[in-house]
């Protein structure tokens, strides 16, 4: 099986084509989005970081940040730096060269002479990537070389009993076929990772799928915080969830059911294939974008609230188990899951559509929050700015 | 009126009610392939648990075949389970390694 996806240097494939406009701070994330506003084709991501960090924090910032450049989704990237932050322009641009041979500029604002050079040099950059990227033709690529990112948000009790399940069937086809599927958001393994590591591949992977979920409450235990407070949200608990054992347990399901071989870190690129968990918070968005620094061409992402979240950089398929949140929300979700509450389609039958709604998506169809040109991005950090 | 719920697994002490549900409603739900109903003590929105059977203060509730949550208070079968009577129990993860 094959999706028409690009060809990239590093022998990678993705399934969009854009010129990437990185920030390494806060204080160049401006001019990364006015860079990006004059050119066609030409995409940017928010830092809301990059400065005054532990090293912890900034090492972070260099996997996430790096990681967006290597996403194959992306043709090449125009780095923008201030020039005296924490988060340098040169390691910035060590970390993307150390994770692909793309193309990559790098411009910095302090170097330029200021805000209007560094436009002008970033602009011509990406100008001239872009030109270049639209002769990229898109080939047949085996399915083996899709790597797939699981998240929910906004989660309701239908989440894990329609939409989590059905995106679980959706994982297993995608490993079935070669694939990769990585699921994400270790506060939500809290009360369900006794199954989760069952299905581990290897002892060591089982201790530290355990280990994730032991070391994120003694992180938090050790800043006198409980995640228990924050967990389940307000809305979960409207929407049915009491606990976090409860949500967990719905959570686990998008994971389908075949062997875990890898635990990533946070915004990790994995070194095997098949089903792998990326330890990651509980917080929808930071997930997403720490899916898509790893490499994922493509996010499921369910939600029985409903939930606008997209990416600019992967495209997010949104799916509902909620009949009611589906009417209601149809500008921003792709895909209804509750026929599998009603009984009229199986968790099977539903999951073989979504995946078939999937390839459409890699093949170029443009979801809901791509349509909005959504751009959340959020990353996570260990500790307080210094 | 006959309201429909879901029990997931035959050893759960409750079922995710599938539409909202009134007092009195009698709520129908399969256990082992067998049709099973109780009635609603109080009024359940749409994916809310109700309790299948009468549940004790720190009774664990059961839902996927798994601990969800100790009991906060005493509930009677039929009843409306939430986060208002349930609360989040702390993990031994020393034992599971």
């Amino acid at each position: 099986m094959n999706f028409m996806g690009y060809r990239r240097p590093d022998g990678k494939a993705g399934i969009r084509n854009k010129v990437l406009i990185l920030p390494t701070c806060v204080c160049s994330s401006e001019t990364c989005r006015i860079v990006a506003d004059q050119v066609e084709g030409a995409v940017y991501v928010s830092n809301q970081a990059g400065c005054s960090e532990v090293e912890q924090n900034l090492k972070i910032c260099y996997d996430m940040y790096s990681g967006f450049a290597a996403n194959p989704n992306i043709y090449a990237t125009v780095l923008v730096g201030l020039g005296c932050e924490g988060c340098t322009p040169d390691k910035m641009a060590d970390a993307i060269r150390a994770k692909t041979n793309k193309p990559l500029e790098v411009v910095v604002i302090q170097d330029e002479g200021g805000t209007v050079n560094a436009i002008n040099k970033a602009v011509k950059a990406a100008r001239k990537f872009v030109q270049e990227a639209s002769l990229v033709k898109k080939e047949e690529i085996p399915l083996s070389e899709l790597f797939i990112g699981l998240e929910c948000g906004g989660s309701d009790a239908t989440s894990g009993l329609a939409a989590n399940p059905v995106v679980g069937k959706v994982s297993d086809m995608v490993v079935d076929n070669g694939g990769s599927a990585v699921m994400s958001e270790t506060t939500e393994f809290i009360g369900a990772e006794h199954i989760l590591a069952k299905r581990a591949a290897t002892p060591e992977i089982k201790k530290q799928i355990i280990g994730i979920c032991k070391d994120l409450e003694e992180h938090l235990a050790n800043v006198n915080q409980n995640l228990r407070t924050g967990q389940p949200t307000p809305g979960n608990k409207e929407g049915g969830i009491s606990t976090i054992e409860e949500k967990s347990l719905g959570c686990i399901y998008k994971g389908g059911t075949r062997p875990i071989m890898e635990v990533l870190e946070y915004a990790q690129m994995p070194t095997k294939k098949g089903a792998l968990i990326m330890d990651t918070p509980g917080f929808d968005v930071a997930s997403v974008t720490a899916m898509v620094a790893g490499g994922c061409q493509l996010i499921i992402f369910t939600t029985g609230r409903g939930t606008p979240t997209g990416n600019i950089i992967a495209p997010v398929i949104k799916v509902t188990g909620n009949a009611k949140t589906y009417a209601n929300m149809k500008d921003n979700i792709d895909f209804d899951a509750s026929v599998v509450l009603t009984g009229e389609k199986t968790i099977d039958q539903r999951g073989e559509e979504l995946f078939n709604e999937m390839l459409e998506v890699a093949n170029g169809k443009v979801t809901k929050a791509e349509a909005f040109g959504f751009n959340e991005c959020s990353m996570q950090r260990i500790c307080k700015f210094i | 009126m006959d309201k429909k719920a879901l029990m997931l697994r035959p050893v759960d002490t409750v079922a995710t009610v599938v539409e909202d549900v009134e007092k009195g409603d009698k709520v129908c739900y399969v256990k082992d392939g067998a049709e099973m109903s109780v009635i609603a003590k109080e009024s359940i929105p749409a994916y809310h648990k109700i309790a299948l059977k009468s549940m004790k203060k720190d009774e664990h509730v059961i839902k996927y075949g798994q601990i969800i949550g100790g009991m906060t208070s005493d509930a009677d079968e039929g009843c409306w389970i939430s986060h208002k009577n349930i609360m989040s129990l702390p993990r031994n993860y020393e034992d599971e390694l």
